[in-house]
Parts: structure tokens; sequence; C-alpha cells
């Protein structure tokens, strides 16, 4: 069976692979057998093998090195260059993170090869589907050159276990000079958070204008939390500082592709669209009945968000 | 300090945008087109440094005649001279084939610094700094909230889920920017009617050294089988708050077993 080489994404702080690594391993089985590629600081591989094991890796190459971390997406680029020479993947699948997308391209150029990014769907003919235009059209592709490299949009695949061998493979790591020239000097948290990763998530509970201060939008985050949600908030909310840009959904912002959007307070402007038209199901709070958002809802309250979300939010605690 | 912003023209994201079916590119001749937002923003960081460290700020952009507009755009708000690579040729080219085109007209310029918006409202496929990087052999700072310039080296703040990655790189570096790192200036009255005088010069792919043939739809690495508008939503369900709002919110979620 051919080979799909996959890109782990790590989360150092939850000790594993994300869940888009797990996506990205149970897409490419359409492709193949996936073999794992880890790339990292020394002792990173050891943690995740299992789950890797778990989700479908038949092999897992371990490329650790301190270089990989001082120095930005490019050595992560190489390593996975000199795989694809070495080992002749059919495809490669990385989680269509910025750094992913970033590692994506640079392969393409290393390797000759075409890319598709932000992926949705992958057949077995190598097609893929992809949504353009803030969602309003869906795309089917093909890499017509090369070795082709998706990279797999956050929450498009539902991943599934199907146990493989890992078996482990070590890769030497040589980093060159000219790889070695953007460095990371310091990583920096601003913002520690319980909440699940807002491109990750299954349920998302964004605010928008309505929400009307900073300090209110403890109301979006009292919803969130009750349904062990992620937080979003629209670019009005952004720009008018009640929350920061990291949290963005939108054009300029995240896409993301939850279960469940709740948007709350939000109009639903095409920009705004853009980063959650393709969320499954769609509820929206808003107290205009005019506000395009509702054309997107599968569920819509005409309200005041001030009364019904808190609301909402006890009566969803009271009932677990 | 030369700086070169790299500019795109793109379909407005608030008008109506369509591939063209004829041969599933992006319909550009009939879209209502304006400069990529993103793009405003490196330009604003380019005319920053600039007028704390003296230089002068091209701007570059790849597109067919129509892109003079964004190119004016960029002109009114400061840059002071523009390159446009138009060639009936690039129709259609694949973003390592434009990576090509790019960094062989940046390698007819003289540059310390190139700043690019982090995507385009159209493709978003947001990798083009990558491939110039990996094309160029120079540095991508990618992301930056916060550019400083510290004599040859460059430093940012490279936005994060939650926080930032302080990178440094040396000169010359290209930057990819958010929109969190300034507020955009208006061009001025003067600044729109400065730009008309402005040198513009027109690139064919000829005078870049690159074959016709080896960009373009034909040859492109990847291509658009097919599209199809997203099939319409089955209408939702919209209540009116009468004091039972929450309660039927909660309702239809329990009924979708998500509480």
């Amino acid at each position: 069976m051919a080979e799909v080489l996959v890109l782990a994404e790590l989360n150092p702080a939850a000790g594993g692979p994300r869940k888009t690594t797990l996506e990205a391993l149970t897409a490419a089985r359409a492709l193949g057998e996936p073999s794992a590629v880890v790339i990292g600081a020394p002792g990173t591989a050891a943690g995740i093998k299992d789950t890797l094991a778990e989700y479908g890796a038949a092999k897992v190459y371990v490329a650790e090195s301190e270089d990989v971390d001082a120095y930005l997406v490019a050595p992560k680029a190489e390593v996975l260059a000199q795989l694809v020479a070495d080992k002749q993947p059919a495809a490669v699948v990385i989680p269509s993170s910025p750094e992913g997308k970033e590692i994506a391209g640079r392969l393409a150029i290393k390797t000759g090869s075409g890319f598709l990014t932000d992926v949705t769907e992958i057949a077995a003919d190598g097609t893929a589907t992809q949504v353009a235009f803030a969602g309003a059209t869906i795309v089917h592709s093909q890499v017509t050159v090369g070795t082709p490299i998706y990279t797999l949009r956050g929450n498009s695949v539902t991943p599934e276990p199907a146990p493989a061998a890992a078996a482990e493979e070590t890769v030497p790591v040589a980093i060159s000079e000219a790889a070695k020239q953007t460095r990371v000097v310091d990583r920096v948290v601003e913002q520690k958070s319980n909440r699940p990763e807002l491109t990750e998530a299954s349920i998302v509970v964004s605010g928008g204008r309505g929400v009307a201060s900073a300090e209110n939008f403890s109301v979006i985050e009292g919803l969130a939390d009750s349904l062990g949600a992620a937080v979003g908030a629209s670019r009005a909310a952004v720009d008018s500082g009640f929350y920061p840009h990291s949290f963005q959904v939108g054009q300029t912002g995240k896409t993301v592709s939850p279960q469940l959007y709740i948007a709350v307070g939000i109009s639903g402007a095409i920009q705004h669209r853009a980063g959650m038209q393709t969320s499954k199901t769609i509820v929206a709070v808003n107290k205009d009945p005019e506000a395009p958002i509702f054309e997107l809802a599968d569920f819509g309250v005409v309200g005041d968000l001030n009364t019904v979300v808190p609301a909402a939010t006890e009566q969803i605690t009271a009932r677990k | 300090m030369n700086i070169v912003v790299l500019v795109k023209q793109v379909p407005d994201s608030g008008s109506e945008r369509k591939l063209d079916p004829s041969d599933n590119t992006v319909a550009r001749a009939t879209a209502d087109n304006v400069i990529n937002e993103m793009d405003e923003y490196a330009i604003e960081e380019a005319l920053t440094v600039k007028e704390a460290q003296g230089g002068e700020v091209t701007v570059l952009t790849v597109g067919p005649d129509t892109a003079t507009d964004a190119i004016r755009k960029a002109l009114s708000m400061g840059a002071d001279k523009a390159v446009h690579v138009s060639d009936p040729a690039i129709h259609g080219a694949c973003a390592p084939q434009t990576s090509a085109i790019i960094a062989a007209a940046l390698s007819q310029l003289d540059y310390d610094l190139v700043l690019c918006g982090a995507e385009s409202t159209d493709g978003q496929v947001s990798v083009m700094p990558a491939l110039l990087s990996e094309r160029l052999g120079v540095p991508h700072l990618s992301g930056a909230r916060k550019l400083t310039v510290e004599g040859t080296t460059a430093k940012v703040e490279r936005q994060t889920d939650g926080g930032f990655w302080a990178i440094e790189a040396q000169l010359p570096a290209i930057v990819s920017t958010w929109d969190t790192i300034n507020e955009p200036r208006y061009p001025s009255f003067k600044g729109i009617m400065a730009a008309k005088k402005k040198p513009v010069e027109t690139k064919t792919l000829a005078d870049l050294g690159i074959d016709p043939g080896t960009v373009g739809l034909a040859t492109a690495t990847s291509k658009v089988l097919e599209f199809a508008g997203r099939p319409p939503k089955g209408e939702g369900v919209k209540v009116v708050d009468e004091g039972d709002g929450a309660e039927k919110l909660v309702g239809y979620l329990a009924a979708q077993k998500i509480v």
C-alpha cells in the first residue's frame, strides 16, 4: 500500500498530538497507509507515539533536534523534504495551521510539487474539496505536478481510531544554515485559558458588537463554559476592543467549522460568514429580526442577549 | 532602507465573488476589484519604517492591467514608486508559479525589507511570503503584529493563539503582517494627486527572463476540476423571545443532543 506522510502537530501544553493530527491521519487513509512524522525538540515523540498508533500510523518517523525548535518553520520543511526524497510517498498531509501552511508551501518549492491548502476532504483518487469565497463556493481540485501536498482544515474530518504498529524510525537531522535564518527568541503566553482551542473546538460561542462592552463578554464566556466551548468574537467586537484579535472569527481572523456555532449579538456580515459558514449547526441570538445571521441559522432567537443568554446558561448548567 | 511592499488586487469580499466557469479561475474581469485589505497594513508599516529610517518604498504587484487601481491606492498612501508585472500568459498561474514571478521581479530590485499582508481575501492560501523565502533564500518573519528594525536586524512579534513568539532575522528579510500591527492611514487629497505622477514600471515575463510556457493555467501545479455553489440551507427555525427564548434555545440544543 502506498505510504502517505502525515506531519504531526503537537500540543506541548497537553503533552500530546493536536486533534488536527488525528484528523490528518484519518484523512490520509483515503490515499494509502499513513506514516506520522514527528519533528520537534528531543523527547517530543516519546509521549505521543501511542496516540499516533491508535489513529493508524503504521510508522512514526522521529526527527528530534534543538534546531527545529530554535528556528522558525524552515527546519521542519527541510526535514520533511528529505523524507519525501527518501521515502517517495504518494502524498503528504499537514494540519492547516498557519505554520502547517508555511511548511506545505516550502515543501512544495523544495520538491517541485503542487499543493492544496485548507482542504476539507481528500478522496481516494487524490482530488480534494475546498471551500472558497466565504464558504459560498465548493471546489474540487487536484495537484497535477510532483508529490501532492495537502493541508487539512481543522474539524473537517472526524478522527477515527484504526490501530496500527507505529514502528519507530529515527531520522537523522542536519539542518542547513539556510534554514536557520529566523531565530525564535522567546515564546510568550499572554492569555492562559482552560477553554478548547478555537479552531479545534466542537462548540464555539461568539460575541459581536451587540455584546456592547469588554466586561459584558463574561456573558459569552459563561455560556461557552457551560457547554465546554471555545469563545470567539466578530471583527466588530475585536475592533471595538471587547475581545483580543486572536479570537476573531472571519476574514482576517480564524476559520472555524465546529459541530455547533452560537452567534450572539453578531449581525452576520459576509466577512464573519467567511469564518463560520461551514459549521454543522448554527444558532443565533440577536435583537434585530432582520439580521443576516438568521439566514444561516438553524435556530434563531430574536431577543435581548443580556436576558436570553444568561438564562440559557443557567438552564444548561442545571441540566448537568 | 529600501522596502518593497507586495500588493494584490482582489475581488471585493463584500461583493459577489465567482469563479469563471470557462476555465475555473477567479472571475477577476467582472468583479468589483479592490486592493487586498491586509496589504494596506503592510503599506502602512513600510511607510512607518521609512519615516523613521529614511529610504524608499516600492510597490510590487502581479496582475492584469486593471491592477493599476491597487497600485494607485498604495502610491496615494505614500509609497514612492511601483512595479507592475502584467502578462497575458500569467492568467491561471498557481501559487508556486506566481512565487517564481514575484521572486524574479524582487531579484531585479534592491531591497532590505519585503513586506506583505499575511493573507489575501480571495484565495486565502496565505503562503506567498513562505514561497518567496524558499525561492530567494531570504528569511521570513511571519504573522507579525509588531515589527522593529534595529540596524540590520528585523525583530517581529509573531502572533500566536494566546500570545506571541519573539522572532528575529538579519536583513534582507520578508515580513508578513496581520491587521493588528497598525492602523493604515487614509490617502490625503495631496497624496492622491501626487500618486498620479509617481513612476509605475510595467514588466512582462520576458523582462523578468521567465519562459511564458512555465507559468499559467496550462502548466499550473494544481487545478480546479469543478466547482458548485453551496447547496442552500434548509429554512431554520426563528423564535421571538417572550420570556421563553432561553427555554426554547436550550430545548433545541437538547433535541440536537448537545446538552
